[in-house]
């Protein structure tokens, strides 16, 4: 005790020289940037968040913006620090690109973005040149990750992992219900969305040994305003089931449109695209919007993550659809704020190694942790069948994290209450 | 594909021709008369398609009986433009006015986006889901609604310009405005009245159509393009060229959309009129100038 006061004691006095070593040190300290370096790690993360928040594709890239805004709480509470710096890309390529650049003159240490593939590949390409790195949200574009880009990072599925998950999962509803269609007429929206997904399709069905044929391929233009005469086409080809590759409108008037023309069939599938799981489409549709599939990346029920993300989404925005587009918006940003808190530095290489090390096993979305390939791909991702239950997307496979059981064939439209 | 589908087919596509006929008479009657170019004239439908939604959703008046109400406003609206703006520039070069109502049109539009937002919009009645099944002619119940009261309103302004007075002074100022002015007609009022007349078809037509067709902002230049190659078709100032142009145009689309793909319907219609420019450059029912 006696030795430790007298330690203490003497540690209290400063002599010149003791006075001068630590002036010393503490100018070397600060000239080689120690301090500046942690006060960076406490400075927030400023993600350059890039969407299509105007535009033809404005309704999606709100619906992003929504997941990359309402999960902040969230991940403040989980010790991440990020401060989002919006841009709208105004569903233009060159505005997107213009924009990325204007970010991170202004400071963005990260971009986020952009839902549309083409915007993508345009932010990707000046993330490249900047040397700042990329979490892609959403855009299957395969480019994207067969590239070569250094600073890119998708956690969405590249369109062939998308197909093959979507198809794969038609035969996974036909062995869980044991009936399995013999013919398939596919109705797709002939945009570069419609088209690489047809493309997919074609290339996908002959190599996965499907149990049906695409007996009639129709056609549409997005901007279609009625699609009487396609579904009357689709009623003349009298294939067992119905395939769909839409955005939210065109859903709509399709299943419209097969409930007038009296159009019965085994069930409405589709291998992956927007629309029948918006909460939209169960407004307008009511009753008919029931049974609807679609196969593609999905919440996973199971998930913790999910679950509060979910709930606090509906708080919020009661009106809107807390679907993939909120989901995935939300695990980039989260992907981001936890390569910054890992990196400890706002420093884009750092924070690029980061993202090259991410391996988060909490998420919202299924699949496993999430992991990146060497080029930048999240490895681990699934596809789940989302079908239309009770007025809300339920999943119904695959079995772990179903919260239902699959239904096909599904009920007529006539008759039903 | 059996007799039968082709004629649902061709059914389908003379109900939504009417429609589209009825909003083709707008633009039809105004150019006849003033021979002003309404490039605003599917701005004008959205207005009225908005109109009609809000009150369903709000007053609960369904589209049919929300016509009168709807196509009087947009009457005023025209009036009102007519009398304080376009009566200003009717004497000037014909590309001044192209700018003056695309600049209307594009202040419409930009006007119901930050109203309504970039979503489609639909109604839902009990008829929307609801088909008249006539043996092997299914028809859809709203369709078949929405062209027969574009056929009624269509009647309504032909007995209008045959036989009320304000009609013939109309058609007088059409046929000699000069002519009108010396006789005493007040011309301004009478252009304002047309411009009011035209816009309330529009009106009638946004009720009928958005029993068929989801509203959004961006829906108007292809109405107005739409409009464009049916008054064309059926010939400039002739509203009997507009309904008859229409039903082509609905036709054509039906048509092309089973015989060549679905995703070509529109190129059709432009295929169809550049053979009318061709072969009838004043249109089908249009008269030689």
């Amino acid at each position: 005790m006696s030795d430790n006061a007298t330690s203490l004691s003497a540690s209290r006095t400063i002599t010149r020289r003791q006075f001068t070593t630590a002036a010393a040190a503490g100018a070397l300290v600060t000239t080689t940037g120690l301090p500046l370096r942690s006060a960076r790690a406490a400075t927030p993360l400023k993600l350059g968040v890039l969407l299509p928040r105007s535009g033809h594709l404005a309704l999606i890239g709100q619906a992003c913006q929504r997941g990359a805004e309402i999960g902040l709480p969230m991940l403040r509470d989980m010790g991440y620090s990020v401060e989002l710096m919006n841009a709208d890309t105004e569903s233009n390529p060159d505005v997107g690109r213009t924009q990325a650049e204007k970010l991170i003159r202004e400071g963005a240490n990260m971009l986020m973005g952009c839902f549309d593939s083409a915007t993508t590949l345009a932010v990707a390409g000046v993330a490249e040149q900047k040397g700042v790195p990329f979490v892609v949200n959403i855009a299957s574009e395969p480019k994207l990750t067969e590239q070569g880009f250094k600073y890119v990072f998708r956690n969405f599925p590249s369109a062939g992992m998308l197909g093959k998950g979507g198809l794969l999962l038609y035969k996974d509803i036909f062995a869980a219900t044991g009936v399995t269609p013999k013919t398939a007429v596919l109705l797709h929206i002939n945009d570069s969305f419609g088209m690489a997904m047809l493309g997919g399709i074609n290339a996908l069905m002959p190599k996965l040994d499907m149990p049906f044929q695409i007996v009639e391929t129709i056609a549409y233009d997005p901007k279609a305003r009625d699609l009487s005469i396609e579904v009357a086409k689709a009623k003349a080809a009298k294939a067992d089931f119905v395939m769909t590759v839409t955005r939210l409108n065109d859903a709509i008037l399709l299943v419209r449109e097969m409930v007038k023309q009296q159009v019965e069939t085994m069930g409405i599938i589709s291998p992956g695209a927007p629309g029948m799981y918006d909460k939209q489409f169960f407004k307008a549709l009511g009753k008919y919007a029931e049974y609807c599939t679609t196969n593609v990346p999905w919440f996973d029920p199971k998930q913790e993550m999910a679950k509060t993300l979910e709930k606090t989404f509906e708080k919020a925005f009661p009106e809107e659809s807390c679907d993939l587009n909120v989901g995935f918006t939300f695990e980039a940003v989260l992907i981001a704020a936890d390569a910054h808190k890992r990196a400890g530095s706002n420093d884009p290489q750092a924070l690029t190694e980061a993202l090259r090390a991410t391996n988060l096993s909490k998420r919202a979305m299924l699949g496993g942790a999430i992991k990146f390939e060497a080029n930048g791909q999240n490895m681990n991702l699934i596809s789940a069948a989302v079908q239309n239950l009770g007025g809300k997307p339920t999943v119904t496979l695959p079995a772990a994290s179903a919260e239902a059981k699959p239904v096909f064939p599904m009920p007529p439209f006539k008759g039903r209450s | 594909m059996d007799a039968t589908f082709f004629v649902n087919v061709i059914s389908a596509g003379l109900l939504t021709g009417l429609v589209y006929g009825l909003m083709a008479l707008g633009l039809s009657v105004i150019f006849g008369v003033m021979r002003v170019v309404n490039f605003a004239h599917g701005d004008m439908m959205v207005v009225a398609m908005y109109a009609a939604f809000l009150l369903f959703t709000k007053l609960g008046i369904e589209p049919v009986p929300a016509l009168p109400l709807v196509a009087g406003g947009l009457f005023v609206v025209g009036y009102l433009l007519q009398r304080f703006l376009i009566n200003h520039f009717l004497g000037v070069t014909e590309h001044i006015q192209f700018l003056l109502l695309l600049s209307v049109a594009m202040i419409i539009t930009n006007v119901v986006l930050m109203v309504f937002g970039p979503d489609a919009r639909n109604i839902q009645l009990d008829a929307s889901f609801e088909s008249y099944n006539l043996g092997w002619l299914v028809l859809d119940k709203v369709r078949v609604i929405a062209a027969f009261t574009a056929g009624g309103v269509a009647a309504l302004l032909w007995a209008f310009f045959r036989y009320t007075t304000t009609g013939t002074a109309i058609r007088a100022c059409a046929d000699n405005p000069v002519g009108a002015r010396v006789v005493g007609l007040d011309v301004e009022k009478l252009y304002a009245i047309t411009f009011g007349i035209g816009t309330a078809c529009v009106g009638a037509a946004g009720c009928l159509l958005l029993l068929l067709v989801d509203v959004h902002p961006h829906l108007s230049s292809d109405y107005t393009l739409l409009g464009f190659i049916i008054v064309i078709l059926g010939g400039l100032g002739s509203l009997g060229g507009a309904l008859l142009g229409g039903i082509l145009v609905g036709l054509s689309e039906a048509l092309s959309g089973v015989l060549i793909a679905p995703s070509l319907k529109s190129m059709f219609s432009f295929g169809l009129l550049i053979l009318v420019l061709l072969l009838r450059p004043q249109g089908i029912l249009g008269k030689k100038p």
